[in-house]
């Protein structure tokens, strides 16, 4: 299959990576906002009022893919960050630098969309359980990757050190993910589960994965963007950098 | 459209949630594109500073 072989780690170089990063950025920014747009119709004029929630329920429509994304974001940063150690890529450590702030906003959103959602629902804005604890938690996690990695003088050392913080917190997800059937939380249990019927209404579940693969091609389109920009910034007394500054940038 | 803005008495809690979520997912791109103006500007002037000191 020589073919098919693509030699991945020239792509690891960030001199590569630049200029497809801005490819990857623009085409996920334009599916974005169409997914959004297309999301945020289905949200309030599609999607039937809720027979218990009323129009409050709609919360749900930025909570759920929000709180998603807070997950699979640090999830896909633990991955950079061991590809990072093993293969010692420079690249890997600054994919993972691009996507913690955007992952600190949603974790963020989630818990402020959540606690919106409480003070109506549950007549509370914020409660000690298992699932908001720990989402907190992961709150905190993103803020103390972004600490630690700026902290170091080296930043390939910032890396590293910031790269174990990583791996150890992700347990934090699957605890996150079945803290709703492992203890005895107030908030309620997963609507969609993998291999079950949903037993939401079609219209409300299509737009709320709408909502997600909108959220999910934004987080690319500012990660591709911070990337960039992180790119230049540690590469700047790089060769490559130099002869583009010279050509105007 | 009034009624729409109400949410059914909800007002408070669905625009206070979508609000927020606008304002950070609109806010975060714009502060993205002014580092990035910021950081190529610093780049260029380095650039053009160190041409002429070779000169």
């Amino acid at each position: 299959m020589a073919s098919g072989f693509v030699n991945w780690f020239k792509f690891s170089s960030p001199a590569t990576f630049y200029p497809v990063a801005r490819t990857i950025g623009r085409s996920a920014a334009v599916i974005a906002v169409i997914l959004i747009a297309i999301g945020l119709y289905m949200s309030f004029f599609v999607a039937p009022t809720d027979y218990k929630q009323g129009e409050g329920y709609r919360i749900i429509f930025v909570h759920v893919p929000a709180s998603w994304m807070s997950m699979f974001i640090y999830v896909v940063m633990a991955i950079w960050a061991a590809l990072g150690l093993i293969f010692n890529t420079r690249l890997s450590a600054m994919m993972a630098q691009s996507l913690a702030p955007t992952g600190a906003i949603f974790a963020f959103l989630s818990l402020w969309t959540g606690s919106f959602w409480g003070k109506p629902m549950w007549g509370t804005w914020w409660v000690w359980d298992a699932r908001i604890t720990s989402e907190l938690l992961l709150f905190f996690l993103y803020l103390g990757y972004m600490a630690l990695r700026s902290a170091f003088d080296d930043p390939r050392r910032g890396d590293r050190a910031s790269a174990i913080l990583l791996l150890v917190g992700v347990v934090n997800v699957p605890i996150i993910y079945y803290s709703v059937q492992w203890w005895n939380t107030l908030h309620q249990g997963a609507t969609i589960k993998l291999g079950e019927e949903s037993t939401m209404d079609d219209t409300m579940l299509i737009a709320m994965l709408i909502m997600t693969l909108g959220f999910w091609a934004y987080s690319i389109a500012v990660a591709m963007m911070r990337l960039r920009n992180v790119i230049l910034e540690r590469e700047r007394s790089a060769g490559w950098v130099r002869q583009m500054a010279g050509e105007g940038l | 459209m009034a009624e729409f803005f109400h949410m059914g008495g909800y007002a408070l809690y669905v625009w206070g949630s979508f609000g927020a979520t606008a304002l950070l997912m609109i806010a975060e791109p714009l502060l993205l594109r002014s580092r990035s103006r910021q950081i190529r500007q610093r780049i260029m002037r380095l650039a053009r500073l160190e041409q002429a000191a070779q000169q």
